[in-house]
């Protein structure tokens, strides 16, 4: 096995079991590879899960829930699709998938960015967080299904609605529950599709400078037009409150 | 609107006692005790004061009394003065009425009702005082059985990550925001002297408590607030937080005007905000989802400490626990009836749940009856009084127990139940600087070690008198246990003959 700085270290996933998978990669990590490439990877979970070093891991195939989990510094990127969970209450890094994703992706998710070149599942973006200079950022170039970016506390949430028929997005009870962080959607969504605690507002000369940085990125993983997607229509989400259950209680 | 809620205490002062000291004026976090500066005298509102008795044990010269007020409505079995005065309540504000502390109505408390055992002539007893008791108490997965290499007599089984408490009293789950920080360094401070465990709560662990990372259970709620990968490092135990006994099902609120700047520091949100714990965990909605998140912790850490996941007691308790010991748990925390809280809904705080003593009995057979039992370590909570009620818990089959309200009161609450305001006299459950200040976290240690010792010298000595001188003899020996006044369904749950058979 090569190791070094320089060198990409690459480990067979074929028949491991996540355990010994991920066993491997922390030794690789901690005998100092900083390049790893997984191959033949087919649903081990937690992959990246306790990695703190700034590596750059390759993955090819499909891994498994929690992708990321807890993760902190590295860069992650997908060549397929990744399961649910992934980015579960990530604190930093990156992770830049060339697919779809499933369900509750970024999950409470308190700092770094996710990149999702098609569609993602439900309840994704759910209670995530920002605090101080820790930002979290989602951005999905398709659509997302229900209850995206419920309870969302903080953070960004970006929907480009590339390849929707008509631009529509279909999701309903979009950022129920949402108390903070901010969510912008190419394309368009009516009032019914969303929670009661957020409404649309107009966006301002801060939203499109963000929204330039991230479209562009974006289109620096995928491949895509920035300006084109850019030249789009957007519509921005705040919530109403910083406290939607504040008059809950009697005494 | 005007309320119609009658005053709840009356607060008499003996003016031959007063010396207008003005002592519980700034002692009173109600604003009850004011100083009349027309007339010159310190007087009171009889309608804000809550029964915490703050002012009367700071009076010097004892002129205060504060006396329960109960209107003496027209007598109904059904309509009692609190049924009125909730509605009482509602009616003016309309919402949910929030509670704190434990469920104070009146179930049957078993503790009350098992009476433990001693050795009488047939087999000696023990005097701890002049021979070894062992205490200690290992937390953790325990393998099905143990190899041993004959040549070395080495250990050849890799066992579990164990963590060892030397008094089976751990401090129950409660957050920095909830109570003060002074109050939990209290609890922090006596884990270690005391060679026991807190547990954060889902609150993160502030900085200045980094020191006692090694008695600390790290929680891992639905709001997932301060958790980060030092915390996980730095804990000893994780635990995942399903639920708790004061309010099964449901999540919590830590209201935006409790999180002021260091509360927000650690639980990583902005200053103001509501902290919402969602109801469920929304990566957990089944045991293969608990499982996953089990597993993401240990991966997360690197398998290097045991996972605890804490539920209420509820009806299929014992199933569920069967389950979260298949998923991978290495301890099962249960939170029964009386569990306390710092904020609950009343009407669940008081009608959800199922005792502890009956969750504990039927989670160990269980897990026993399936051959598991030795997986998981079962830690008890939610209502232990005094080390009778634990060493009946152990006899029924816990490890060890989770201890809070009696713990606060050890640092001087006299549950009045208002924790949820935040206006805690006591400086507990409180973030308001000025009162948080009233409890010194080197006198709160010494008053929470004092109480550990004294209930591990009790423990201690009814071992001994069982003629028994280890914990773990004692652990699930139910026939160490007799009934008093209990069903033959409630003794055939409990595992426990009636007394005199």
């Amino acid at each position: 096995m090569q190791t070094g700085v320089d060198a990409i270290v690459e480990i067979d996933a074929a028949g491991l079991h996540y355990r010994d998978l991920n066993a491997r990669l922390h030794r690789v990590v901690e005998e100092g590879a900083r390049t790893i490439r997984l191959v033949n990877v087919h649903g081990q979970r937690y992959i990246g899960t306790g990695l703190r070093k700034p590596v750059d891991i390759e993955i090819h195939g499909v891994p498994g829930n929690d992708l990321g989990a807890f993760m902190e510094g590295p860069r992650i990127v997908v060549r397929g699709n990744v399961q649910d969970g992934c980015g579960n209450t990530m604190n930093a890094g990156e992770i830049i998938v060339h697919g779809h994703a499933g369900d509750i992706t970024g999950l409470s998710m308190r700092g770094g960015k996710i990149f999702i070149r098609d569609n993602v599942g439900y309840r994704v973006g759910i209670h995530m967080k920002e605090y101080k200079e820790q930002r979290p950022i989602i951005v999905v170039g398709g659509t997302a299904q229900h209850f995206l970016g419920e309870y969302m506390a903080g953070g960004v949430l970006v929907v480009l609605g590339l390849g929707t028929p008509g631009g529509r997005h279909t999701a309903r009870f979009v950022g129920t529950g949402m108390h903070g962080g901010v969510m912008y959607f190419r394309g368009t969504l009516t009032p019914e599709q969303l929670g009661k605690e957020v409404s649309i507002v107009e966006l301002d000369e801060a939203d499109r400078v963000l929204l330039g940085q991230l479209v562009g990125e974006f289109c620096r993983h995928f491949g895509y037009d920035a300006a084109e997607i850019l030249s789009g229509d957007f519509i921005k989400l705040l919530p109403l409150s910083k406290r939607p259950y504040g008059r809950l209680y009697a005494y | 609107m005007k309320s119609i809620l009658p005053p709840r205490f009356i607060v008499e002062r003996d003016l031959d006692r007063c010396i207008q000291c003005q002592v519980c004026v700034t002692q009173c976090g109600w604003d009850v005790h004011y100083f009349d500066e027309v007339d010159q005298v310190v007087r009171s509102r009889d309608e804000l004061c809550v029964g915490c008795h703050r002012c009367v044990a700071f009076c010097p010269t004892h002129a205060l009394t504060i006396r329960e007020r109960q209107l003496d409505y027209r007598r109904n079995a059904n309509w009692t003065p609190e049924v009125l005065e909730d509605i009482y309540k509602q009616s003016e504000m309309g919402g949910i009425i929030l509670t704190g502390m434990g469920n104070d109505k009146p179930y049957r408390n078993y503790w009350d009702n098992l009476v433990l055992n001693a050795s009488q002539v047939t087999n000696p007893s023990i005097d701890p005082l002049r021979e070894p008791m062992e205490m200690r108490t290992y937390l953790g997965a325990k393998p099905e059985r143990v190899e041993i290499d004959p040549e070395t007599m080495d250990l050849r089984t890799e066992l579990a990550p164990q963590v060892p408490i030397e008094v089976p009293v751990m401090f129950s789950a409660m957050s920095y925001g909830a109570i003060s920080l002074n109050a939990q360094e209290s609890l922090a401070r006596a884990a270690a002297a005391a060679g026991t465990m807190f547990n954060t709560g889902e609150g993160g662990l502030a900085r200045p408590l980094y020191k006692y990372k090694d008695h600390m259970i790290a929680q891992v709620a639905s709001g997932r607030f301060g958790v980060h990968p030092d915390y996980l490092e730095m804990a000893r135990i994780l635990e995942i937080k399903i639920g708790q006994g004061a309010k099964p099902g449901i999540g919590g609120h830590l209201p935006g005007e409790k999180v002021n700047e260091p509360v927000a520091a650690t639980r990583m949100i902005p200053v103001g905000t509501d902290a919402l714990s969602p109801a469920p965990q929304h990566d957990i909605y089944s045991i293969e989802d608990l499982a996953q998140l089990i597993h993401a912790l240990k991966e997360a850490t690197r398998y290097t400490k045991p996972v605890s996941v804490k539920i209420a007691a509820v009806h299929n308790v014992a199933a569920i626990a069967s389950g979260i010991a298949r998923a991978g748990a290495d301890i099962i925390a249960i939170d029964g009836l009386l569990g306390s809280t710092g904020a609950a809904p009343k009407i669940i705080r008081d009608n959800v749940g199922i005792p502890i003593a009956l969750a504990i009995a039927a989670v160990d057979t269980r897990l026993r009856e399936e051959g598991i039992r030795n997986r998981v370590s079962i830690v008890a909570a939610g209502g232990f009084r005094n080390s009778g009620d634990v060493l009946k818990a152990i006899a029924l089959g816990a490890d060890a127990v989770y201890i809070a309200t009696a713990a606060l009161v050890a640092l001087g609450c006299h549950v009045c139940q208002m924790c949820y305001t935040g206006r805690c006299s006591w400086g507990i459950a409180t973030t308001r600087p000025d009162l948080s200040k009233r409890i010194n976290p080197e006198i709160g240690a010494e008053r929470l070690t004092n109480l550990l010792r004294g209930w591990s010298l009790e423990i201690k000595e009814m071992l001994g008198g069982m003629g028994i001188n280890a914990l773990e003899s004692l652990r699930g020996n139910r026939l160490h246990l007799r009934a008093i006044g209990l069903t033959e369904a409630e003794m055939q749950v409990l595992g426990v003959k009636q007394a005199g058979m």
